[in-house]
């Protein structure tokens, strides 16, 4: 790749090294869910920025809207009210690609470079590779990836790859206007998140925490959740994600090693054939039915 | 044409074309399954136009073929029943891999092997089918877990397939004479002497 920016780290259905020599730091985006007020200019700068206008859909009686990911919206407010110690809480949860450092639909894709993931640690589709199998769906912890009904292709958050690429920030956190998006190198993010967790146990969220799960090598996305041991609150967020047990037999050392066998009955076929000679019909089995025939 | 009147026949015309419909089909399955296999094999999936095209046309040339597996199901079940002569054939197969048959146990229309190789087939197109269902994604969206549970069968029963299948072609190549059967229909008397005793009693009336 001519940008540094956008060195590979990992590619799709490649079994051999990518380009490793240059190193580059890796970003994040912090999601600071106890800033955020709901308003939903990230899922307006997402659009605006990607140039992608979803459907104009109906209204389901709450206020997530649409209702779910598509292949048209890559983000999307997710509204949770909680009752918490007689309290009413309204936990607002920006849903969208948490760039997995192991992801598992890079690692489910049959396409050379389908999904590739930067050494920045973004995990970028690039949809003219996409054969449409849906295999990043069946691989993803998080639910996340989309397949268009328009072209067949996956979709979903690029974490605004082209933008990061040249030292912007991505969109939904250029747009948001309590800062509760954040971006920059994911130590920085960390740092900056430990000030705000320290902020909120002052505020009596004792359970305040970061949300940088080590079940899939950490993330690219994280949040600063006001009850970090109980992830499932904020609209279902897996406490352990991590690739799915069959999701790695499906995709791991089983493949390689069942291809060995094949290639083993295809060979052994052939040298048994060399070794052992064809199975011919004796000359005693022809006399014998010529015998048989005349009689 | 017939090649020789007293030629046995084996295989009506039907048959043989209902075979030869399963077989082309499969062939195409696995060289496009193959390609999502493994990247190793990705490159099969240009034989197709590419790898999308070969996402889109899979699973319908799965139907088409599950559609004629069963028809020959119908056609061959009851010929591949196991007996106690099969399973006694079965135990003693590496006599025959070793290149010596003529001590086999007689064998009906087909051998233990053959029945054997049936079954298998049966029950790898049915978790095949069963399974390529539930992960084809364009046309149906259940739950995740079993998404992912029929990613693992669908590779696994693949793989035992393409196993049955090479190992069923390389028999009908090695046991010469055999391949005819497939082609034209018919096979020479002492080839059913030979490899099919008892069929050739029954046909034969020897």
């Amino acid at each position: 790749m001519a940008l540094q920016s956008l060195d590979i780290k990992q590619r799709s259905a490649t079994t051999t090294p990518a380009p490793s020599v240059r190193q580059t730091t890796e970003v994040a985006k912090l999601i600071d869910v106890s800033a955020c007020i709901g308003c939903k200019a990230c899922q307006a700068a997402c659009m605006e920025w990607n140039d992608i206008r979803d459907e104009v859909g109906i209204n389901y009686g709450v206020y997530d809207n649409p209702v779910d990911l598509t292949a048209k919206s890559w983000t999307v407010m997710r509204f949770a009210e909680v009752e918490e110690g007689g309290r009413l809480q309204w936990l607002i949860r920006k849903d969208g690609c948490m760039h997995c450092a192991d992801p598992g639909c890079l690692k489910a894709c049959p396409a050379p470079g389908a999904i590739v993931q930067y050494a920045n640690g973004v995990v970028d589709f690039h949809q003219e590779n996409c054969i449409g199998c849906g295999y990043c769906v069946t691989g993803c912890p998080f639910n996340v990836p989309r397949i268009s009904k328009d072209d067949g292709k996956a979709y979903k958050c690029s974490l605004c790859s082209d933008r990061v690429a040249v030292g912007q920030a991505p969109a939904c956190a250029k747009a948001c206007p309590t800062g509760a998006i954040q971006y920059g190198s994911k130590s920085d993010m960390k740092d900056y998140a430990a000030k705000r967790i320290g902020d909120l146990k002052e505020r009596g969220f004792a359970k305040a925490g970061l949300y940088d799960p080590a079940g899939v090598g950490g993330t690219h996305v994280m949040y600063v959740l006001h009850h970090a041991d109980r992830p499932e609150l904020y609209n279902g967020l897996p406490a352990d994600p991590g690739i799915s047990p069959l999701v790695s037999l499906w995709k791991g050392m089983a493949k390689p090693l069942a291809s060995l066998a094949l290639g083993a009955v295809a060979l052994g076929s052939l040298f048994h054939y060399v070794m052992k000679g064809p199975n011919e019909v004796s000359k005693e089995s022809e006399r014998e039915a010529e015998k048989e025939e005349s009689q | 044409m017939i090649r020789d009147p007293k030629d046995l026949q084996r295989y009506t015309p039907q048959e043989r074309a209902n075979h030869w419909v399963v077989g082309i089909s499969f062939i195409l399955l696995a060289l496009s399954g193959l390609a999502f296999f493994h990247p190793a094999f990705y490159p099969l999936s240009y034989l197709f136009g590419g790898g999308t095209w070969a996402r889109i046309l899979h699973p319908y040339i799965g139907v088409f073929m599950a559609f004629f597996f069963v028809l020959m199901f119908l056609r061959f079940h009851r010929l591949n029943v196991m007996t106690k002569v099969d399973r006694e054939w079965l135990d003693r197969v590496g006599e025959m891999v070793d290149g010596n048959d003529h001590n086999m146990p007689e064998q009906g229309k087909y051998n233990g092997g053959q029945k054997a190789m049936f079954w298998a087939s049966v029950v790898c197109m049915l978790l095949l089918i069963v399974s390529g269902v539930l992960i084809w994604r364009a046309q149906f969206s259940p739950p995740i877990g079993l998404v992912r549970f029929g990613a693992v069968v669908h590779a696994v029963a693949a793989v035992a397939m393409i196993a049955l299948i090479l190992i069923h072609a390389y028999a009908a190549i090695w046991v010469k004479g055999t391949i005819r059967a497939m082609w034209y229909g018919t096979v020479t008397r002492a080839w059913a002497r030979q490899h099919h005793r008892a069929w050739y009693r029954e046909v034969t009336g020897k």
